[in-house]
């Protein structure tokens, strides 16, 4: 990983509240391709850390984010910057007034410049990827929250983007749509997708991560190959919290 | 003269009502003239309010509350009888129009911030997370949903607006208030005065109608 360029390098970011600590200097650089897992405690500042990636949260001088050679920061490069890193959010959040088709063919007609058909088509065959092509014409709220997961991910795929950011994406599901959602990103991970996902899925970061990050307290614990982190922790704090996650 | 001769007297009727005709004809142009002119004034003061550089939210937040906290006549009657005095005569219509649009605008950019600030925040997020523009996100994700929201209280300003539109009378514009006050001089009967009365009610009343549908409409929505 050392030996490429990385398509996402986080420097030394920190972020603070008054004296409460959210991210204290983390760096992590993740490679064109990999998949990398950050699982720690609720409060930990997994989410931070790649809200940070994208801007969706500031983080504080003189930390800085690189993607694709392009720093992240206010101005006017962020929204073509930010057009390089889907994301998926824990609430899905797609636009409730448009149609499927429309929700995942919006950004790459105002973004990307396609005509109107061609993103159309785009949208189609995404949703195809994702396993739900019937519903292309219903409405947001008529889907199932697996479903409108699944359209998330095609909305964020449809920009071609360099890197995928997951954050919690199967938490707020029913517990019989989780394993629809994680499929796809199953799938996504093994077609070469670089993709950071934070998550409460130990069984998913376990089988398809290529790297498990562990944060704690603001701070990258641990992190290492998926076998070492969950079978060998070389940190007490990571030993105590799979303790407390896989106990059952 | 009995009741209906008085109130309802069919020949003053009917020689007023040209004369009613063209004032109602007036009000609904400036009720039409200001509502739009409130409505473009209020959103843009509504963006600044909200995004603008902090000096110009500032602003857009003095204009809002000034607009809202001055009686309509006096603004009517400032910009009319006082601007002359720094050179700015403006056409009763004219000051009818700027008055009704400057506080149209006030109440609605508080309508369009409030309607705004109701979408969720993951809205927000995952439009700029796309890469949109401000422009984009704003034409095509948050003021389509915003809209749906601020059209009751729209409407009812709008209400507002028609209403106030009779208190340019006292600045000497032929609206349908004015042209009843006169006919009914000239005839030395209310009649004229009591179909204007129900003019204004037959424009209005609709409208009030159509502002508790939509907010029963929309009370049903947010519940399902």
């Amino acid at each position: 990983m050392s030996d490429a360029t990385p398509i996402v390098s986080v420097r030394r970011v920190s972020k603070r509240f008054g004296a409460f600590t959210a991210l204290n200097e983390v760096s992590l650089d993740v490679a064109a391709g990999e998949v990398v897992c950050v699982i720690g405690p609720s409060g930990s500042g997994k989410s931070t850390l790649i809200r940070c990636i994208n801007l969706l949260e500031t983080y504080d001088p003189p930390g800085e984010i690189v993607v694709d050679g392009i720093r992240v920061q206010r101005g006017p490069e962020l929204a073509s910057v930010r057009a390089e890193v889907g994301m998926v959010f824990q609430s899905f959040n797609l636009f409730p007034h448009m149609t499927i088709r429309d929700n995942i063919a919006l950004a790459p007609k105002r973004v990307r410049g396609l005509d109107a058909a061609t993103a159309a088509n785009k949208a189609d065959v995404l949703l195809q990827r994702v396993g739900i092509a019937a519903q292309a014409d219903k409405y947001p709220h008529q889907l199932s929250g697996g479903q409108q997961q699944r359209v998330a991910i095609a909305r964020a795929l449809a920009m071609e983007p360099k890197v995928m950011l997951f954050d919690e994406p199967t938490s707020a599901l029913d517990p019989e749509m989780v394993g629809e959602v994680l499929d796809v990103m199953n799938t996504l991970a093994h077609s070469g997708v670089t993709m950071i996902v934070v998550t409460h899925e130990m069984g998913f970061a376990r089988q398809v991560a290529d790297r498990v990050v562990f944060m704690d307290s603001g701070e990258v614990v641990e992190t290492g190959p998926p076998e070492a982190v969950f079978d060998r922790p070389q940190k007490a704090r990571t030993q105590a919290f799979l303790d407390a996650v896989l106990r059952h | 003269m009995g009741f209906v001769e008085t109130f309802f007297n069919w020949e003053v009727l009917v020689s007023s009502l040209p004369l009613l005709l063209t004032g109602l004809r007036v009000t609904l142009t400036l009720g039409a003239v200001s509502i739009v002119a409130g409505l473009v004034l209020g959103l843009f003061v509504s963006l600044l309010r909200l995004y603008g550089v902090m000096p110009l939210r500032i602003l857009a937040r003095i204009y809002i509350d000034v607009f809202r906290s001055i009686p309509i006549l006096v603004l009517l009657i400032v910009v009319y009888y006082a601007l002359p005095f720094v050179g700015l005569r403006l056409s009763p219509f004219m000051s009818a129009a700027t008055t009704l649009t400057l506080i149209s605008g006030a109440y609605t950019a508080e309508i369009f911030r409030a309607g705004i600030q109701a979408i969720p925040r993951g809205q927000f997020e995952a439009s700029q997370a796309l890469g949109l523009r401000y422009r984009h996100m704003m034409s095509d994700v948050i003021l389509p949903q915003a809209i749906r929201i601020v059209i009751p209280p729209l409407t009812g300003n709008c209400i507002n607006v028609i209403k106030d539109t009779a208190l340019a009378s006292v600045v000497a514009m032929p609206d349908l208030l004015k042209q009843a006050t006169q006919a009914q001089a000239l005839e030395a009967n209310p009649t004229p005065l009591i179909v204007a009365a129900l003019m204004y009610l037959a424009i209005l009343w609709p409208l009030v109608l159509l502002v508790g549908r939509l907010e029963d409409r929309f009370r049903r929505e947010a519940a399902s």
